[in-house]
């Protein structure tokens, strides 16, 4: 099994081609016989860019030849979620209001990943405009989880986290608003990480909500994660949000955490969450308790912390995102790009922009844009918009609060393992619930890891490492220690895929 | 509809209360978020990017000289800069606004709490600043196939992004009340104070028929003693005389409406160039709510205390100062210069002198003459078909004795209607000073024969009576002649 190009860690890929071992083409030709064999299955990918991805290959392979000095992940692989501008590439976001839309524009991102010489294979599923937490909202199809066809991928970045855990791709990109990196990588056994806000441009990553979403790696490892992240991160001056200082030394953290020792490293648990543990399904608490035991034998030491905001995550985070996401889904109209509904002659103008909104949206954007619209209206802002921004600094201040006495928090990823495909699409709240562990973080902006820990009935169950804001090499380090734990990387295990 | 009261009628009975926001484009190189130029006048959507195009994922980023020209402006304004300031979206769905929010400011402006003071018929009126903020202009929309050129009715709309994103301050006045008649003269001279003040900062052109100053009017009217009325606000009004003229006719619109105890709306109201009225545009009370909240795409600014004073130390000289120098310069008294100011001349006769015309001649020519006629076609006087260059020329050819004043006068209307400069008019038209003395000398002789009495009268001692030999030599040359030379001449021949 080992022999085979795809069953290799990103690091490994990346040695190989630099050594010549390997040519890239080889590498990026398996994975796509891989996406040709069983993404009809999987149904990972929005679009497939064969051509493109041989193309950047073959010219890492002439650099190669030349004797050329490459970085660290030359001519290793990629995915990217298709939320991310791609120059050329089809970009919807998974919404049939940009259905067609090719950008003319890379995101930072994808810059930085072309500057790196990554050939992209193609743009991964998710839920519209990355509002969901199953791909099953994506307008096109939704994402089977590679562990069980039946059941979800986790969203919204399902595509991304679905084609590493069935090795269609050694390495994703993925976006993370509420958890949409994290979750899909506990649920599919791989490792997912959202970095500190502002660590990674957002420039030319489609907007849900400005405050929130960053742009992260999905993995099988924690260090291959790590090598992503420093290519992808770093300040940006076309993003005012992004900030001035060194991208923290993930990749150094993840070699040290893969020696196995955590001596001095102190992991808070959350009080509170321990406390509503039963909101969690029975398995993923055992699944994630065993980890914590794993982690405290390689000498971390575990601290009480109390987060008493935490409990308002989920509403608050439901009145903020929505609010941002019905402002920055407005330029959605039909006037410039994309859709456009009714353009017959008999409608006006506003009923063209109407139409088209209404043809364009799916269900779950279409409620969020008017939750948001409704908490930002005059007479109701100051009750929802304002008292959750207010909420969200004592999310932050439990944050702050618990990092002046520890190094890490851990919590289980998501309370539950991948479910059934409509188990929750029937109650929006069942679905909001599969971010009630992830959404913290994204209100106090630090970083944060989900790395499969075990199993629960069968599918993968994720830890959740957060961090303090730019001390994302900590979650790194703590992810590659519970891998040392491992004898073989969970996302190694999965079941094998039948073919299309 | 009500017939309208008179002016005079309206303000003996009503008090007005103004307010006015004016809008004004900044001259910065780039637009407020992106890169794109700014240059007025290129092919449509030629000056665009991602970014000022709102194509999905582009982010903003704010242009730090549009931030310092507006604290320029607060400065320049006596406004307090603020120490913690930030962006917000103001949410509405339009078609030249490509992100279908405008990237303004709310609760947090740049500047606020200022003033400026202007002079109206030797009143002092201080105008109160609520606040200077820094906002993003929208595209231009063509409504094509409707009747009125607006959204409803047209058959196709035409949208040129090349405006969208261009910084646009919003300079906000207090309700202004006490101004009585004078209201509308105070509000064009606030308008033409705060043109100047904005042009002497340097920090944009301020042309107002090109848009880059935009007038919002609100007025409202009480009975004295009573609390302030409903206001309406005139949108895009887009000169000082229309300024004027939508004061002036909101007074008398509505002044009819409550003598016949109707109520004003609160309501937006078009102005028309062409007629001087208004008519009703959306209503505020259905209007839309915006929404507004802070712009997470863009960081919080905190102008440094040490930057707000190195601007301040760096204002140039301002329109007041200015014009008291000038006042000294020109030797006119403070009616005098009050009257080059409301005529909005200040400029003109500067330029005027500066191409060589002595100040009492270039003074002269733009209040009497040049005023005359920009009342007579209803123009600004800069926009008349002269320029400062051509008035100091027909200036110097009247100092030359080339031309006498009626002559001159005729010269100017020839310039005014496109015939040339005034020396081409001139010649054109043959308007010269006979200057040739044996011509002239004939003349007078036969003026003297043809008044026997008059010319005993005059060498009797009676200088004053040459008038009526002036005249009929003046006659006789079809005013051509100087009338100095003339009279010297006559006294010559009779003494």
């Amino acid at each position: 099994m080992t022999d085979r190009i795809i069953d290799r860690t990103a690091a490994e890929l990346a040695a190989d081609i630099r050594e010549g071992r390997l040519t890239s083409v080889a590498v990026t030709t398996a994975f796509l016989d891989r996406i040709a064999a069983v993404d009809g299955t999987v149904k990972a990918f929005l679009h497939v860019d064969r051509e493109g991805a041989l193309a950047v290959a073959a010219e890492v392979d002439a650099a190669v030849a030349a004797g050329e000095d490459l970085g660290p992940l030359a001519g290793v692989p990629i995915a990217v979620k298709d939320v991310v501008v791609t120059k050329g590439l089809p970009t919807t976001a998974a919404s049939k209001i940009l259905e067609g839309w090719i950008p003319p524009y890379d995101a930072t991102i994808t810059e930085r990943i072309k500057a790196a010489r990554m050939p992209i294979l193609g743009k991964t599923n998710m839920d519209e405009f990355a509002m969901g937490s199953s791909t099953e909202y994506s307008a096109y199809f939704p994402t089977r989880n590679p562990w069980d066809t039946g059941r979800i991928p986790g969203g919204s970045g399902g595509g991304s986290a679905a084609a590493v855990a069935a090795k269609m791709a050694p390495l994703a990109i993925g976006t993370d608003t509420g958890g949409s990196i994290r979750q899909p990588g506990a649920v599919t056994g791989t490792f997912g990480a959202k970095p500190t806000y502002g660590g990674n441009s957002r420039y030319g990553l489609i907007a849900f909500s400005s405050s929130l979403d960053t742009p992260g790696p999905v993995s099988r490892n924690a260090l291959d994660g790590a090598l992503l992240h420093e290519v992808i991160s770093g300040y940006d001056p076309r993003d005012s949000t992004s900030i001035d200082a060194p991208v923290p030394p993930v990749v150094e953290a993840a070699r040290l955490g893969a020696t196995g020792d955590l001596t001095g490293v102190r992991l808070g648990v959350v009080k509170e969450f321990k406390e509503g543990a039963d909101a969690a399904e029975p398995g993923v608490i055992a699944a994630y308790e065993a980890g914590v035991e794993q982690l405290v034998k390689l000498g971390a030491e575990i601290v009480e912390v109390s987060c008493p905001s935490f409990a308002y995550a989920l509403p608050t985070y439901y009145l903020i995102a929505p609010s941002e996401a019905s402002s920055n889904l407005a330029r959605y109209d039909g006037v410039r790009y994309g859709l456009r509904a009714g353009d017959d002659g008999k409608h006006s103008l506003e009923e063209v922009m109407s139409l088209t909104r209404e043809a364009g949206f799916g269900p779950e954007v279409k409620r969020r844009i008017i939750l948001g619209t409704y908490a930002l209206s005059a007479g109701y802002v100051d009750a929802f918009y304002g008292k959750a921004q207010k909420v969200r600094t004592l999310i932050k201040q439990d944050f702050e609060k618990a990092f002046a006495s520890v190094d890490a928090i851990v919590s289980p990823t998501t309370p539950f393992v991948a479910f059934e495909f409509g188990a929750r699409t029937g109650d929006p709240y069942q679905m909001y619930l599969a971010d009630l562990y992830t959404i913290p973080t994204n209100m106090y902006g630090g970083p944060a890891v989900s790395v499969p820990v075990g199993l629960s009935e069968g599918m993968p169950v994720g830890l959740q490492v957060m961090g303090p804001v730019l001390g994302d090499d900590v979650t790194y380090r703590v992810a590659a220690a519970l891998e040392s734990t491992q004898d073989v990387l969970l996302a190694d295990t999965a079941p094998e895929i039948e073919g299309n | 509809m009500t017939k309208l009261n008179t002016f005079e009628q309206a303000v003996e009975t009503y008090e007005p209360v103004l307010g006015l926001e004016t809008h004004i484009e900044l001259d910065t190189r780039t637009k407020m978020f992106c890169g794109c130029a700014t240059a007025f006048g290129a092919e449509p959507n030629t000056q665009v990017c991602p970014v000022c195009l709102a194509l999905p994922g582009a982010l903003p980023v704010a242009n730090r000289a549009a931030v310092e020209a507006t604290i320029k402006i607060g400065l320049a304004l006596n406004c307090r800069i603020a120490e913690w300031t930030r962006f917000a979206r103001k949410n509405y769905f339009y078609p030249d606004m490509p992100k279908n929010f405008q990237t303004s400011q709310y609760e947090e402006p740049l500047c606020e709490e200022g003033f400026v003071e202007v002079v109206v018929e030797g009143e002092t009126y201080r105008v109160e600043i609520e606040r200077v903020h820094l906002e993003e202009d929208t595209g231009k929309t063509l409504h094509v196939g409707g009747a009125t050129g607006r959204i409803h009715g047209a058959t196709e709309s035409l949208v040129d992004y090349n405006r969208a994103g261009i910084p646009l301050v919003e300079i906000v006045t207090k309700p202004v009340p006490g101004t009585g008649a004078l209201a509308p003269e105070v509000a064009r001279a606030y308008t033409a104070e705060l043109r100047d003040i904005v042009r002497s900062l340097g920090v944009s052109d301020v042309r107002m028929e090109q848009g880059s100053l935009r007038c919002d009017v609100n007025l409202s009217l009480n009975r004295p003693g009573e609390e302030w009325g409903t206001r309406t606000e005139t949108k895009n009004v887009n000169s000082l005389r229309s300024v004027e003229r939508a004061v002036r006719y909101e007074v008398r619109r509505q002044s009819a409406l409550l003598d016949s105890g109707e109520r004003i709306f609160q309501e937006t109201r078009h102005f028309h160039e062409a007629t001087g009225e208004t008519s009703p545009g959306r209503s505020k009370e259905e209007a839309t709510d915006y929404r507004y909240f802070p712009e997470p795409d863009l960081a919080v600014m905190e102008p440094s205390r040490e930057w707000v004073e190195e601007l301040r130390a760096s204002l140039p000289e301002l329109p007041r100062k200015r014009r008291e120098r000038l006042q000294a310069a020109w030797a006119l008294g403070d009616k005098e210069m009050q009257s080059v100011v409301n005529a909005d001349a200040v400029d003109l006769i500067e330029a005027t002198i500066a191409a060589g015309a002595g100040a009492a001649g270039a003074v002269k020519w733009w209040l009497g003459e040049l005023s005359r006629h920009a009342n007579e076609t209803g123009d600004e006087l800069a926009a008349l078909a002269v320029t400062p260059a051509q008035v100091a020329e027909l200036q110097g050819m009247v100092d030359d004795g080339r031309l006498n004043d009626k002559l001159a006068r005729q010269v100017i209307d020839g310039v005014l209607a496109g015939e040339g400069s005034p020396a081409e008019v001139a010649a054109a038209r043959g308007l010269e000073v006979v200057s040739d003395t044996g011509a002239l000398e004939t003349a007078v002789d036969e003026a003297i024969a043809a008044n026997p009495a008059v010319a005993d009268k005059i060498r009797g001692g009676t200088h004053a009576a040459a008038g009526v030999l002036i005249g009929a030599v003046m006659k006789a040359t079809k005013g051509q002649a100087d009338a100095a030379t003339v009279r010297q001449i006559i006294l010559d021949k009779l003494s």
